[in-house]
Parts: C-alpha cells; structure tokens; sequence
C-alpha cells in the first residue's frame, strides 16, 4: 500500500553570517505561514545537528527540503549527514541570479527594497514543494 | 604579564520555529553590530557540523558563548559535540524573565518590543564580552 505523502519538511540553514542565511529563514516561514500552510513543517536545524529525534525521524520518514545561503550548503550536508538526501537542495544565491535580483547588504531587519529576494526565494520553495509532493 | 585581546565568538541557535529562537539571534546581531563590534563575532552554528575549516579554527583560537532559545540549548550541545569548549552559556528566556514587561512577538522577525529586549540582552552581555576578550599571554 502506498503511503500518500501529506508533509514535506523544510530544513533552513539560517546562516547568522550572511544576508543570505537570514533569507532563508524568513522565506521558509513565508512557506509555512502564506504559502504552503498545510503541506509543510519547518525543521530546526539546530535541534536536528543537536540531536533531536523528533527532527531526525520526520526527516528520515518524508521528504526534505533544504534551503541554504552559501555553496557550502550546510543544511543539505547535515540532513544528508543524519537523515538521508534531501528531495531538493535549494540554495539561496541561485535562486536570486535566477530572478536578476540582488541580496540585501545587511543582516537582519529587512526593508520594503528586499522583499522582492525573500518572495522570488519563498516562491522557488513553494515551486519545489509542489514538484516533490507530484513526484512522491 | 601582557594582556592579549581577543574575539568572543557568539552562537545563536536561531531556532525556527520558536519566538526566542529569534530573539537568541537578533541579541546576537546586537552584540557583533552594535554592543561590541570590535571584540564580539559571530560564525554560522551549522558550519561547525560540516567541519568548516576556518570556522573551527576561530572557535578553537578564541572564546565561545552560545544563546539559545530554548532549555533543549541546541547551541551549546552542537558546539561541544564539535569539541568547543564553551566559556559561558545563555538562554533568552532567562532575559524575558528579568524583564516581564517586554514580551517578544515574531518569528520571522521580532516586532519592536522583541528588538528593544534584545538590545538589553545585550547590553547585559557586554562586560561577559568584555571579560573574555582579555585573555592573559602567558
């Protein structure tokens, strides 16, 4: 018997060093909040590196999503490294070349100039939500 | 005895899901922009578990504390499983607790109550800094 998958959990590197990171994060909250409400969780990164088994389950069990702010793709690394291979490896500076947009200079407290980045990101996860939830 | 300074690393656990996740992080920005931009730093928590070479070296070469959002410390035990000796740890709740009158709201981003607490955390944290810094050359 098939198992329909109904969730798709979103791993966000949310890099504290870069714009970036700090994207990733606000757009996987759009994800959960606006976009995709009722066919996403969010992971905690840190609690899943950490050791929670609950996180590490969930990943284990349905597909993931990572979505992260560098090439050094952290997230995708560590649920691989944990869980298994993610159903989609997102990373953040791919996706805003893709739209010909720019990421904001600062790290935190983002303004109406940066919203563009944060949906064109928040779009893209909620693209790949629905190829993946197609695809399982 | 010369006195050698030296960067304090600070790791957030930037939890996702959870209000004091967020305020971990943005006292954090707090510190490396505003309180102690001289003397604090802050690296990503998660390239120490893909074994980042420079990010170890700087957690090895200087002092670490972590703020964490929650009693689960994520930051903390991510840090020590990496084998970071951590100088000092936090957790925001701790700084809601001795300020009841500044509820943090927001995950994503902190409203303005969140911001102004996150600012006293670390105004608060600033001679912890400032102890770690000074490290004395043997």
């Amino acid at each position: 018997m098939d198992i329909q998958v109904t969730k798709i959990g979103m791993v966000s590197c949310s890099g504290e060093e870069l714009p970036e990171g700090t994207i990733s994060r606000i757009a996987c909250r759009k994800v959960l909040t606006d976009l995709k409400p009722n066919e996403t969780v969010t992971i905690c990164l840190p609690l899943f590196i950490a050791g929670g088994e609950e996180e590490r389950k969930f990943a284990k069990k349905y597909p993931t999503i990572t979505v992260d702010g560098c090439e050094k793709l952290c997230a995708a690394k560590s649920t691989e490294m944990f869980s298994g291979k993610p159903s989609k490896s997102l990373v953040v500076p791919d996706i805003l070349k893709k739209h010909n947009l720019s990421a904001p200079k600062k790290l935190r407290h983002f303004g109406d100039e940066d919203q563009a980045a944060i949906q064109a990101v928040a779009d893209e996860i909620a693209k790949s939500v629905k190829e993946v939830l197609e695809n399982d | 005895m010369e006195k050698k300074n030296k960067k304090v690393v600070v790791l957030p656990c930037s939890g996702i899901g959870k209000v004091f996740g967020a305020l971990a992080r943005e006292t954090t920005y707090e510190l490396v922009e505003r309180v102690r931009p001289n003397s604090a730093v802050t690296t990503c928590l998660a390239k120490l578990v893909i074994e980042d070479t420079e990010t170890k070296q700087l957690v090895k070469e200087n002092p670490v504390i972590t703020i964490d959002g929650c009693p689960k410390e994520c930051a903390r035990k991510s840090a020590e499983s990496q084998g970071v000796n951590v100088a000092r740890s936090f957790q925001t709740i701790d700084f809601y607790k001795a300020h009841k009158d500044m509820k943090p709201e927001g995950i994503s981003e902190l409203d303005e109550t969140g911001r102004r607490l996150a600012a006293i955390a670390a105004d608060e944290l600033a001679t912890v800094i400032d102890e770690l810094a000074v490290q004395e050359e043997q």
